[in-house]
């Protein structure tokens, strides 16, 4: 069981990894993360909490530092109602789950919820809230647990 | 069969495939892959170590450094003495604080027409105004790309971005962009390619038509990309690039699009974006009187030859406002060479402009430069994100590199046709 951390349209990437701290490791970073817009989130965020936004969320940089300060500091997943494309291949890559709401309509900041990737549905105060599923091939990837992951099986089984 | 889009025929080709439909998931060969001092070495080495495998073809590989150049800070300066390191030991070609990577890569003959290009970059659909399929990617899948050659790619729809008629005197290609963003939003691209056409885009300049691709990025769009013309191929073979001209490389007229959006450029008048986004943008002489602490004419949008050129036509013989600072970090060496010689540097020296190293400098907010709490700055940057150049109560408004100048010497947001005005009467 998680919480909900509600932001709205176009949380970019700058404010997930703030560039100040680029030069740093991840640990910095992530206790940097979302400090412009929402300064209590890096010290109050749990494992398994989730984030739900509205439209573009990850607009911005490439840098996939603003997906793994997410995934550092526990987040079981962002729910949105659409991605930024660098972001949502990032994030895929490093293995934290990114799904699309069609609405995000009566979702609280706050609210208790668990978020069930297989199932692709946010459960928030008792209700089901269906998410788009993740696209096969990128679905492989994430079970592999990334990019990486997957990489290190595929040249492994070459060199076999 | 209708025909196919610019898009479609490059990623086609690099799939090893007759056709590619969109919304079909393809894995393609990269031609060349771009990567910087911030998400390159650092980041990608120790993946290449724990996979065990060397660089696909180190030929294909061009390093840039920029985001952490001059390296004035420890770890920036640390990050700067790795990435060296690794050039040397990878054997890769690198450009070493020459300028920003979407600005080197090209004007060091790179790119070509047709190719499937991968930067690491978020700005590198700037390829695209070369008639590249260029996009950008994380250090994770960049790793990924340097190890194996290959990248996957949903063949994307094309938005087709039309301006009808020629831009008027004082209007530039980020007037044209900053309207797109407050027309379509951050968004309006949907991760597809957005391909650029009609008798304005013809007419600009590669580095003006750059600045289009680059800010496709600001869109949400994969790519940006302009057809190759007689302008593309000069451009590239007076950089040393080998090519013969592909007159197949364009959409064909009867192509499918996904969107199809017409604008007209005569009417289009300079615009400025409000803090902190692009989309909020609108007509400078629509803008709320806004005084200024300081004008940054840098970035890959803002601070190529073209752009410091325009800049410079209005600073000329022009004192900065009381109070004013101006911050000019040209985009690459060799702009700034060229444009020294043409007398431009001398006039933002005569105006009194700070000069910064040929890199990203404020933009990237990476070093010590950065935007002091509370200050309001016009930028000819592509970004006004809140936080990303400075303290997060800094204000940065995004205008044309004519808009920057001319506010810079009001001390305030001014439409910059007054000030060209004034000079062709005098
Ligand atoms: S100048 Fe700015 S936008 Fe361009 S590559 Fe550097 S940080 Fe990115």
């Amino acid at each position: 069981m998680g919480r909900v951390f509600l932001l709205g349209d176009d949380v970019d990437t700058d404010q997930l990894a703030p560039g100040q701290h680029m030069r740093s490791g991840i640990e910095a970073i992530a206790a940097h993360c979302l400090e412009a817009v929402r300064p209590d989130f890096a010290a109050g965020v749990c494992q398994g909490d989730v984030i739900v936004a509205g439209r573009n969320f990850g607009a911005g940089s490439s840098r996939e530092q603003a997906a793994e300060a997410l995934k550092h500091l526990g987040i079981a997943g962002v729910v949105a109602q659409s991605f930024a494309g660098i972001f949502y291949r990032n994030a895929i890559n490093l293995g934290l789950p990114v799904l699309v709401a069609q609405t995000i309509d009566g979702i609280a900041d706050g609210d208790h919820c668990v978020l069930d990737v297989d199932a692709a549905a946010l459960t928030v105060g008792g209700s089901e809230i269906a998410l788009e599923p993740i696209p096969d091939n990128l679905r492989r990837l994430l079970d592999d647990g990334g990019l990486v992951s997957h990489l290190k099986q595929r040249f492994a089984e070459t060199r076999r | 069969m209708s025909g196919a889009t610019l898009a479609q025929k490059i990623i086609a080709r690099a799939a090893g495939r007759e056709a590619a439909v969109p919304g079909e998931v393809v894995t393609a060969d990269v031609d060349l892959a771009m990567i910087h001092d911030s998400g390159g070495p650092r980041r990608v080495e120790p993946i290449l170590r724990q996979l065990g495998v060397g660089l696909w073809d180190t030929s294909k590989v061009v390093l840039i450094s920029d985001h952490f150049v001059p390296g004035d800070t420890d770890e920036g300066a640390r990050i700067l003495r790795m990435t060296r390191d690794w050039a040397l030991e990878r054997g890769v070609e690198f450009h070493d604080g020459e300028g920003i990577c979407h600005v080197v890569l090209p004007e060091r003959g790179h790119l070509k027409p047709g190719m499937l290009v991968v930067g690491g970059d978020s700005h590198s659909p700037t390829g695209g105004a070369f008639g590249a399929y260029m996009f950008g990617v994380g250090a994770t899948e960049m790793a990924g790309v340097l190890a194996t050659g290959e990248i996957w790619l949903k063949v994307p729809e094309t938005i087709m971005i039309e301006w009808r008629g020629l831009l008027g005197p004082g209007v530039l290609a980020k007037d044209i962009m900053l309207a797109l963003c407050g027309r379509l939003g951050m968004d309006g691209g949907g991760y597809q390619a957005v391909e650029y056409v009609g008798e304005a885009i013809t007419a600009l300049s590669m580095q003006e038509r750059m600045t289009l691709s680059n800010m496709a990025a600001e869109l949400g769009a994969q790519a940006g990309l302009i057809a190759p013309d007689t302008k593309t191929y000069a451009f590239l073979r007076a950089a040393g690039a080998h090519m013969t001209e592909e007159t197949s490389l364009r959409t064909d007229p009867g192509a499918a699009l996904g969107a199809h959006h017409v604008f007209d450029a005569s009417a289009l008048a300079p615009q400025v974006a409000a803090p902190h986004s692009p989309a909020n943008a609108m007509a400078v002489c629509e803008a709320p009187r806004t005084s200024l602490d300081l004008a940054y004419i840098g970035a890959c949008t803002g601070a190529k030859y073209d752009d410091l050129k325009n800049a410079a036509a209005i600073l000329k013989g022009r004192a900065l406002a009381s109070g004013m600072t101006l911050l000019v970090a040209p985009a690459s060496r060799q702009d700034q060479a060229r444009a020294a010689q043409d007398g431009i540097m001398g006039v933002f020296e005569d105006a009194g402009a700070r000069l910064l190293p040929n890199a990203c400098g404020i933009c990237a907010g990476y070093g010590t430069d950065r935007l002091a709490a509370g200050s309001r700055c016009i930028s000819s940057t592509a970004r006004n994100f809140k936080g990303r150049m400075g303290d997060p109560s800094a204000e940065v408004w995004l205008a044309s590199p004519f808009t920057v100048a001319a506010s810079a010497v009001a001390g305030e947001i001014v439409d910059p046709r007054d000030y060209l005005t004034e000079r062709e009467i005098a």
